[in-house]
């Protein structure tokens, strides 16, 4: 029920690069799944809340007092490639995409 | 030495305060046997009691003096206090709890060789009180799975049967404590991490109230079911440890606490107490042997003055199909910051951004983990998210009122935690939607939100036949926040069921 194209397509939107033989075995497993999920569709839940969460949420804000925040040096001491005080990436212009 | 082993974590800590024994000694045990880990159940494991030197930036600089509390960034969060109830006691942790300057993967390839800057609020809660942070432990990746086997390090070992799974997402936390390498350890729950891998190794595992702990510092999965608990040999343990772990963290809006607080548990009848079996039970697919275990568990609680009533839970045979496309949903989003930009892994390209973000993550997350990443973002995809994701969710509401009308009638609700006892290795790795079925006891209480305890009931052997005998786990949930409550009967329970754990021997 999932077809190839399909599979490219939510990979591309998922940041991921699939290779042939994965693009086949995700098709399959994604359909065997999606088959079984289907069942939720047919039941009646017209006017029934959709549950997002299930604490109650209010907006909180902290009170306005200085604290201790991570240095720079250490929030770039994991980064693949820091550059003078920066993470560096390749450049976003290169794909016209 | 063996008998310090012996001893639970409230035991030892009565002994500790009492001078009766020594806290040096008693870690110095327990940083030995699970220095003889063959289970493939720790991924780090801490060399003395003093190995948390604060090294939070990889060049072994001291991170500078903290703010209290209000703070995660201060100087080695998670050295363990002098003083406090857990004082002495070393208590194995997840992989997914991030710890400053120890080493943290989420059983990622993706996040090899991190060492994160701050500590998760419940582990610091748990060092504040004098515990130590023993070893971090093997797990599923990204808590993805249900028998341990998709982290990138390797699958870890049943300690009943080295040739059968331990359970997942929490395999290395449970077989860590099953197998005598920890005598405590915490795991976090989505839709039975907690408790299905407490149920195949034959031990206690409490997954609480969403919103009981904090979430700060638990590398996210699903932000709207995940929730941190402990894996302990017994009930009183178990209460130990939520008690000193719960409570609002300003870090964490979602956390809200246990009002009054955890006591810990001394009943030992279940007088005047209801306990709910859903009708729907009797059509689900269960093993024979785990059926007979459920069965004559229910005996006992009647022997000890429950009483059983009839239940329903007629949209609980839905939670699979609603989890598997919220969880998923969640994960494609929160997992989009693992891009090879801050840290962790970079699959190096000079082409292009997106060219390195997808080498980044295709190298680095595992099949079941790219699996989920789809199925979330197909379920969120424009044209489907409606039939997808806003039926799960409505489905959700009606889980979770199925519940309030049982729990408008009883106290508890009563299942087997898992559908078999542990499976063998390699058994359900090319069937996902088999692997997903191992959750379809606990599901439902993840998308309710709401406190289940596994606890272990009994033995069975394998449907398949051909092995001894294997732990049986039996849940029992309650009313959100009602831990105090679930811990009490579940102490009963415990006392009059007599489970000798045997995989240490």
């Amino acid at each position: 029920m999932i077809d190839r194209e399909q599979v490219l397509h939510v990979a591309r939107l998922s940041r991921l690069r699939l290779d042939d033989a994965e693009v086949e075995t995700m098709a399959g497993e994604l359909s065997g799944i999606l088959e079984h999920v289907d069942r939720i569709r047919s039941l009646d839940l017209e006017g029934v809340e959709p549950t997002s969460h299930v604490v109650h949420l209010e907006n909180v804000l902290r009170a306005d007092t200085p604290w201790q925040s991570m240095p720079p040096q250490v929030a770039l001491a994991s980064a693949p490639e820091p550059f003078e005080g920066a993470f560096r990436v390749p450049s976003p212009q290169a794909d016209a995409d | 030495m063996a008998d310090l082993l012996d001893l639970t974590v409230a035991e030892a800590t009565a002994k500790i305060a009492a001078g009766e024994i020594s806290g040096e000694e008693y870690g110095a045990a327990w940083r030995a046997a699970a220095a003889t880990d063959e289970l493939n159940a720790y991924l780090w494991t801490a060399e003395h009691a003093e190995s948390l030197e604060p090294d939070w930036n990889g060049d072994g600089e001291s991170a500078p003096a903290g703010e209290g509390d209000a703070t995660p960034y201060g100087s080695n969060a998670a050295a363990p206090a002098g003083s406090g109830p857990l004082a002495g006691v070393p208590i194995a942790i997840k992989d997914i709890f991030t710890t400053q300057g120890i080493p943290t993967t989420a059983g990622s390839r993706i996040l090899e060789g991190y060492r994160p800057p701050y500590t998760a609020t419940a582990v610091r809660k748990l060092t504040a009180a004098g515990a130590h942070v023993l070893g971090k432990t093997n797990m599923d990746e990204f808590a993805m799975g249900s028998s341990n086997e998709n982290s990138a390090y390797g699958p870890v070992l049943n300690p009943w049967d080295r040739g059968r799974v331990p359970g997942g997402s929490s395999g290395g936390s449970a077989a860590a404590v099953a197998g005598g390498l920890a005598p405590a350890a915490l795991g976090t729950d989505t839709g039975g991490s907690i408790r299905q891998p407490a149920s195949l190794c034959g031990i206690v595992g409490l997954k609480p109230t969403y919103g009981a702990i904090s979430r700060f510092g638990m590398i996210a999965f699903a932000s709207s079911l995940d929730q941190c608990g402990p894996f302990t040999r017994d009930v009183t343990d178990a209460a130990l440890l939520l008690g000193v772990m719960q409570g609002k963290d300003p870090l964490d809006s979602t956390s809200v606490g246990i009002e009054g607080g955890i006591e810990l548990p001394s009943r030992e009848d279940l007088a005047g107490l209801k306990f709910g079996v859903p009708r729907e039970l009797g059509e689900s697919a269960v093993d024979a042997g785990v059926r007979a275990v459920f069965e004559a568990t229910v005996a006992k609680i009647e022997e000890l003055g429950g009483q059983i009533v009839e239940i329903g839970l007629p949209h609980a045979e839905h939670g699979i199909s609603a989890y598997y496309v919220i969880a998923p949903a969640e994960a494609s989003s929160n997992l989009a910051r693992f891009d090879g930009v801050r840290y962790g892994l970079r699959e190096a390209g000079d082409e292009d951004l997106i060219e390195m973000y997808e080498r980044t993550r295709s190298e680095g997350f595992g099949p079941e983990v790219k699996r989920r990443i789809m199925l979330g973002t197909y379920a969120l995809s424009s044209g489907y998210y409606d039939a997808y994701y806003g039926q799960a969710q409505k489905v959700r509401t009606k889980i979770a009122e199925d519940f309030d009308a049982a729990f408008g009638e009883v106290d508890f609700v009563i299942t087997p935690t898992s559908p078999s006892v542990a499976f063998e290795l390699g058994a359900k790795t090319d069937d996902p939607l088999a692997m997903y079925m191992n959750d379809f006891f606990t599901v439902p209480m993840s998308l309710a939100g709401i406190p289940a305890i596994a606890i272990p009931a009994g033995l069975a052997a394998p449907e398949e036949g051909g092995a001894s005998p294997l732990p049986v786990g039996f849940q029992i949930a309650a009313p959100a926040f009602g831990e105090q409550k679930l811990l009490d009967a579940a102490h009963a329970l415990e006392g009059a069921l007599g489970f000798e754990g045997g995989a240490r021997a």
